[in-house]
């Protein structure tokens, strides 16, 4: 059995208040850190066995045509073990 | 280790149990060894010790109670009374309204945005469950004093739970407060009203009737949700992981929720239903024994069939969990498959669990094993009953006889203060920043919302017939005199459906107490109670439920008694009803109701520190006149406008009625410093074209009735003082974004 | 004349889009998602709501069901069809229009009154309104953020298919004060604020929003 992850993140381009917020309640909380914050998604996709090059090209369509939506976001997919 | 079935109970009788951590006292327990003539399995422990706590069992609170059912007037329009999930009242036109008012005070302190938004979706069950479709939400809401971190911690989350839950079910938000006192630091207060409307042949209630006739749970799957202290039996059958894993919090999905209300309302409308429960606190051993107690009092259940979201979970959690969006319906089986069928159109999980019996047990199994053996009242209904020693206080007679010490306004420069102080006071500041994320359109049926006095509906598009309803609360008043601040929150409220025309019909309550083990506490809700019953009868308006939170106090220290009473009335034609506010200059000003020396328990007295003094005394009589005269006022068109007077007295209402079209006034007063700043009840500010017309109706009920100015300009003019309707606004809409963000 | 209104799990303001069909003069007809069946109507409406509850994104999912397939096909055909709110979110989720919508710029679900200015009359569902015309029509979403790329703005303002801006202070945080844009040929329109609530001034702000609904009755008389 393995995991594969797809992480998705708005385009770098498009506003993502969400991500500000964080990095504006950080400070307040005491940490100093964060020059800029970006907020994403990640799936998380048990399959059986270890996954062929086959199968994770189905498993980027999927996440062109479901997971992600490619107009205002990209994707990464890798498996985890 | 084992299961702790009936069989193995009987032959164990000397078995210790959990009795004590689980809620419940060793008389408490002794009692149900001898209603079963066993010591009770573990899952029958758990079934007790929830059913029979404070919250599900009103046990401090029947005997008080009971005076709303010994003082009920008798009236055709109550369909539904005290005792059902909710109450129903007859509207006319073949129409029934149920309404109610919860409380989920605790877990939206622990957990602000679930415990509000769980809060909404579980009254809204608690109406769908009566067979009506929901049709709005109220939300009144009380927080620590507005600048504490702790509120600046609770409050937004509790907004957006409020609204994140109920905009989601598509159910406008008509109306509700938010009040701001140190007393509720520590204890935020979240009620949350519900409205449902269905035709009389619809309602529907909670009994299981008819040997045969299927047990069927659907809605969301069953998971460790809100099951806290019950761990404590579940640890017990624990390998690895310890309680800790089990959340106290139940959380919500309001998508959920809205399948669960179209599938449920599709199913009522094909008939498909003998009774009906929703889930909620404790879950299934609430929904089984109430429903069984409901009929003929017999039921068998598999408790290994209901569908779970973590399969682990041993039979005690599954009674015990408190997961949300789950109904419980008695289905005969000749309906069954056309059940099943609706469930499926909407992708709603569905199982039949069990069925109804021909004996007088509630039996459960779990894989064929018998684990609960009980006769479901003794479960449901005839928990314990306490008679808790209440004596009035030492505060109150040394705070009633304190004298407010408070300077009054008089010259221009201290009126023009006064005025802007107040309106941008957080209590009675524009609450756009709140009501701003609730949706108040959807369903397109919305008369009135927030800021008006009462949130009203439309209930028939053709007929235009609509229901109002108010919600209000007086804790300054209550703690000076608790029989009175719930007489006279009541008239508020019913004052509050009156103004815009709509006569009022029903009460709810919702009675937010400290803890009822201090006898100073039980006194404050006794006396409360037996006020609102006394001016519920006066009023001819019955109580068709309500709810009961205690313990809400941070270590000895109670919150102020704070009984919100839910009034719901209704209008034969929306179109007609009188709006808030006026929106033309040139119209005459008058106020209703005399004004007297009620500066104690006034936000003006509250914010210079003083909140001692005596409480008005309500005047009911004078109150229903007055209700009369706005009822028939509406009719007979005399009132442009009517918007009624309660916390900020005149200051509060003017302001209020020239920023809500922008269109000044120009008032004149006498004694100004009292006759702006006292909070007399029973009065309202009114705006006509003819006042021969008003004053005839004012005699003809016996009101006193004052001209106070004309409407007009730019500006708020109070004698020689004069406030620019810019300035005002400024005021009265900056202070909750400075507050909140 | 038939307007279909389309109803996914958790759609709400679909009674409400049906009550504004009827009261434009215009029949309207329940549409189920689950039914691949335009039952012969004229146009389609996909109203507001938060359909499968705004799971994976909004709209995400209801642009698979099955009555969509059908709706695709006869928009292609030139079908009038309007989106509102959750319904513009499916309408570019499912690429009939371009850009999507994104969280509110405060985070916060806003309703409120909201001004918008009409600025493009030639389509199916604006025809009634004349350019430049300003109405106050029901703003309510948590996420009406109307987000593109620059050549995808670029192209719809040089062809002026922004149908509505905001007018004022911006709501969301839409580009441009995007509030509505509609595609090439004028018949599939999104618009986030909410004409089917401003049909009548005693239950929303004004009547303002009608003209939506009279203007599709026009387009299929042509």
């Amino acid at each position: 059995m393995a995991k594969i992850v797809v992480d998705v993140m708005l385009k770098p381009e498009i506003l993502d208040p969400q991500g500000s917020a964080v990095s504006a309640a950080l400070p307040r909380l005491g940490f100093t850190f964060a020059k800029s914050v970006r907020q994403g998604k990640r799936f998380e996709i048990e399959v059986d066995g270890q996954p062929s090059p086959a199968q994770l090209a189905e498993v980027e369509k999927a996440a062109e045509k479901l997971l992600a939506n490619p107009v205002i976001e990209t994707f990464v997919v890798r498996v985890e073990n | 280790m084992a299961l702790d079935t009936v069989a193995v109970a009987t032959a164990s009788p000397e078995s210790t149990q959990p009795f004590a951590e689980l809620g419940l006292k060793a008389d408490e327990y002794a009692r149900i060894k001898e209603i079963l003539g066993r010591r009770p399995t573990s899952s029958e422990l758990a079934m007790y010790s929830v059913m029979w706590s404070e919250h599900c069992s009103y046990k401090s609170s029947k005997v008080h109670l009971k005076q709303f059912g010994d003082k009920a007037v008798k009236t055709d329009a109550l369909l539904v009374g005290i005792g059902e999930n909710a109450g129903v009242v007859d509207v006319g036109q073949g129409y029934a309204v149920t309404f109610k008012i919860e409380s989920h005070n605790h877990p939206s302190f622990v957990e602000p945005y679930q415990g509000a938004a769980t809060g909404v979706g579980g009254i809204v069950r608690d109406i769908l469950t009566m067979g009506a479709r929901p049709i709005a939400v109220m939300d009144p809401l009380r927080f620590g004093p507005a600048d504490a971190a702790d509120t600046r911690r609770v409050l937004p989350g509790i907004i957006a739970g409020v609204g994140g839950y109920g905009n989601c079910l598509g159910l406008p938000n008509i109306g509700g407060e938010v009040v701001f006192d140190e007393t509720y630091l520590g204890n935020p207060l979240v009620n949350a009203l519900c409205i449902g409307v269905m035709k009389h042949s619809d309602i529907k209630l909670a009994k299981a009737a008819g040997a045969g006739n299927l047990v069927v749970l659907y809605g969301a799957k069953t998971g460790g949700d809100g099951i806290g202290g019950v761990s404590v039996l579940a640890s017990e059958t624990f390998e690895s992981t310890g309680p800790a894993k089990r959340p106290a919090v139940q959380v919500g999905d309001p998508f959920v929720e809205k399948v669960l209300i179209e599938c449920s309302l599709e199913i009522f409308a094909a008939d498909l239903v003998v009774g009906i429960q929703d889930l909620g606190g404790a879950g299934l051993s609430c929904a089984t024994s109430e429903l069984a107690s409901g009929g003929s009092g017999g039921m068998r259940v598999e408790l290994d069939r209901v569908p779970l979201r973590d399969a682990s979970l041993s039979p005690e959690e599954i009674l015990m969990s408190e997961s949300q969006e789950r109904m419980c319906a008695i289905v005969e089986p000749k309906n069954i498959d056309k059940f099943l069928e609706i469930c499926k159109k909407w992708d709603v999980t569905v199982t039949v669990i069990g069925e109804v019996t021909d004996g007088d047990r509630l039996e459960i199994t779990w894989h064929g094993e018998l684990i609960v053996d009980v006769p479901p009242r003794t479960v449901a209904h005839e928990g314990p009953v306490y008679n808790r020693p209440f004596a009035k206080p030492e505060y109150v007679d040394s705070v009633n006889a304190e004298v407010i010490d408070v300077a009054l306004p008089s010259t221009a420069a201290e009126i023009k203060a006064a005025v802007l102080k107040l309106a941008g006071a957080p209590n009675l500041a524009d609450k756009s920043w709140v009501t701003a994320q609730y949706d108040r359109y959807v369903q397109g049926n919305t008369i009135q919302s927030q800021p008006d006095d009462s949130g009203m509906v439309r209930i028939d598009e053709k007929t235009h017939l609509g229901v109002a309803v108010a919600t209000d609360a007086n804790a300054n008043w209550s703690y000076l005199n608790p029989y009175e601040g719930a007489k006279l929150a009541l008239a508020e409220a019913a004052r509050n459906i009156a103004t815009a025309g709509a006569k009022p019909l029903a009460v709810t309550n919702c009675l937010n107490f400290g803890s009822p083990e201090d006898p100073g506490v039980m006194w404050q809700f006794a006396e409360s109670v037996r006020g609102l019953a006394d001016g519920c009868l006066e009023m001819g308006l019955p109580v068709t439920g309500g709810n009961v939170s205690f313990y809400n106090q941070t270590g000895a220290v109670a919150i102020l008694p704070t009984p919100v009473i839910g009034v719901l009335g209704v209008i034969d034609d929306v179109r007609t009803r009188t709006p808030m506010s006026f929106d033309k200059a040139g119209l005459e000003l008058y106020l209703l109701g005399e004004t007297e020396n009620d500066i104690a328990g006034s936000e003006w007295a509250y914010l210079h520190g003083q909140r001692g003094g005596k409480s008005p005394i309500a005047d009911l009589q004078r109150e229903m006149r007055l209700i009369d005269l706005l009822v028939a006022g509406r009719t007979e068109k005399i009132f442009v406008a009517a918007h009624d007077l309660s916390q900020g007295g005149l200051s509060a209402t003017l302001t209020e009625m020239v920023l809500r079209h922008n269109v000044g006034a120009t008032i004149t007063l006498e004694n100004v410093g009292q006759a702006l700043i006292s909070e007399t009840p029973g009065r309202v500010v009114v705006a006509v074209e003819n006042a021969q017309a008003l004053q005839e109706l004012a005699s003809k009920h016996s009101i006193v009735l004052t001209k106070i100015g004309v409407t007009g300009g730019d500006a708020l003019k109070i004698n020689d003082a004069s406030i620019s309707l810019t300035e005002l606004y400024k005021a009265h809409t900056e202070t909750f974004p400075k507050l909140f963000g | 004349m038939k307007v279909g209104v389309v109803t996914f799990p958790g759609t709400l303001d679909d009674r409400d889009a049906a009550r504004a069909v009827d009261a434009a003069g215009a029949t309207s007809v329940a549409l189920w998602h689950k039914e691949a069946d335009l039952k012969g109507v004229d146009a389609v409406i996909l109203p507001g709501g938060f359909s499968y509850g705004d799971y994976l994104r909004c709209g995400a999912i209801s642009r698979f069901a099955p009555v969509m397939e059908k709706i695709i096909d006869a928009a292609n055909g030139g079908m009038p069809v309007l989106g509102i709110c959750n319904g513009f979110q499916v309408l570019c989720e499912a690429h009939l229009l371009p850009g999507a919508l994104t969280r509110n710029h405060e985070l916060h679900f806003l309703c409120h009154d909201q001004r918008l200015v009409i600025e493009n009359t030639s389509t199916a569902w604006t025809s009634s309104f004349t350019k430049g015309q300003e109405v106050v029509i029901p703003l309510k979403n948590g996420e009406g953020s109307f987000q593109c790329d620059d050549p995808t703005l670029a192209m719809l303002e040089s062809e002026g298919r922004i149908i509505a801006r905001y007018v004022g202070e911006n709501p969301n945080g839409s580009r441009n004060l995007i509030a509505g844009i509609t595609n090439e040929r004028g018949n599939v329109v999104g618009l986030m604020p909410h004409p089917e609530h401003a049909i009548n001034p005693l239950t929303g702000p004004t009547a303002d929003g009608l003209g939506f609904f009279t203007s599709v009755l026009k387009a299929m008389v042509k």
